[in-house]
């Protein structure tokens, strides 16, 4: 057990820990702020496996970007303090013995697999490296899907404004009514007049 | 047992994702539902960076399949969220199973 297994176990366990109080604390802004050291720990996952702009990428979009978006989705529908209902209990039973089985399942497949590393030169994930063949044209370049993300983007951009814009109820305004009001309102006035007048 | 091999990083995607399936299936709050989507997608994440570091090394594919997964989990996010607020003002609601307008 050298320092960097220590390391592992605890970025690990951070991130398993943090990730089942996120999905069974009750109180929701709680499970949110779970969530995001979950999200930290898995950039921390990153550093410890020397991607460096990955985990940079994690931080930036995830806990900067989603989970912000997700707490202020939070304080617009419900409170923050309230307890949620609990889940069923047949239905967390159950829910626990289906993922349990297929952790189960999945961990025996990973544990009979033999994995057979290459042998060729490693490129380092580097920022230069990862730029350069993003953005080239050549056969393994990445600009095509590069400019479809950027296009996919642009309309889920759009999508949300369209989406959530708050649109105007129909205020009822017929011109008889508006006209009717005004009638009025000028008669009340005609009328205040004349009792001012009585009273001067 | 002295250095951290594939399948310990294996170990812990596959737990993270299969706490995303059982909140998944237990929460009924929209906001709760995504939270565990995202974490799924993050147990799919290190699955990619885990396979391209121990096994792939001469390339940098699963870098850019994560990349833009993340890409994508920020539009699907953003896309949901504004589901959510608009349903909201509707129904005053986020409960998946009050929300049947569309059921019958």
């Amino acid at each position: 057990m050298n320092a960097s297994v220590i390391i592992f176990y605890i970025i690990a366990a951070a991130i398993i820990g943090c990730g089942l109080l996120a999905v069974t604390s009750l109180k929701i802004f709680r499970s949110a702020v779970y969530l995001l050291f979950s999200l930290i720990s898995i950039a921390g996952l990153y550093f410890f496996l020397d991607y460096e702009f990955i985990g940079a990428v994690q931080i930036v979009v995830y806990v900067g970007g989603i989970v912000v978006l997700i707490i202020f989705s939070i304080f617009l529908t419900q409170g923050s303090g309230g307890l949620m209902k609990k889940p069923a209990l047949g239905r967390m039973v159950f829910a626990g013995l289906a993922t349990l089985f297929g952790a189960i399942l999945t961990y025996m497949l990973i544990n009979n697999q033999l994995f057979i590393s290459s042998n060729k030169q490693a490129i380092a994930p580097s920022v230069e490296n990862i730029g350069a063949q993003m953005l080239s044209t050549t056969e393994h370049g990445y600009i095509l899907p590069f400019e479809v993300v950027s296009m996919l983007l642009l309309a889920a951009m759009i999508g949300c404004i369209v989406i959530a814009i708050k649109v105007k109820t129909p205020e009822l305004k017929n011109s008889v009514d508006t006209k009717d009001i005004e009638y009025r309102a000028a008669d009340n006035l005609t009328i205040e007049n004349k009792d001012i007048k009585i009273v001067v | 047992m002295n250095e951290i091999g594939l399948s310990q990083v294996l170990f812990v995607s596959c737990a993270l994702f299969f706490i995303g399936i059982y909140g998944f299936l237990t929460r009924r709050n929209m906001i709760t539902m995504l939270m565990s989507v995202e974490l799924i997608l993050n147990s799919v994440n290190i699955n990619f960076i885990a396979f391209n570091k121990y096994l792939f090394a001469h390339k940098l594919d699963g870098l850019f399949f994560t990349l833009f997964i993340i890409t994508i989990a920020a539009a699907e996010a953003s896309v949901a969220i504004a589901i959510i607020i608009n349903l909201y003002r509707n129904y005053h609601t986020i409960d998946v199973e009050e929300v049947d307008t569309m059921k019958f």
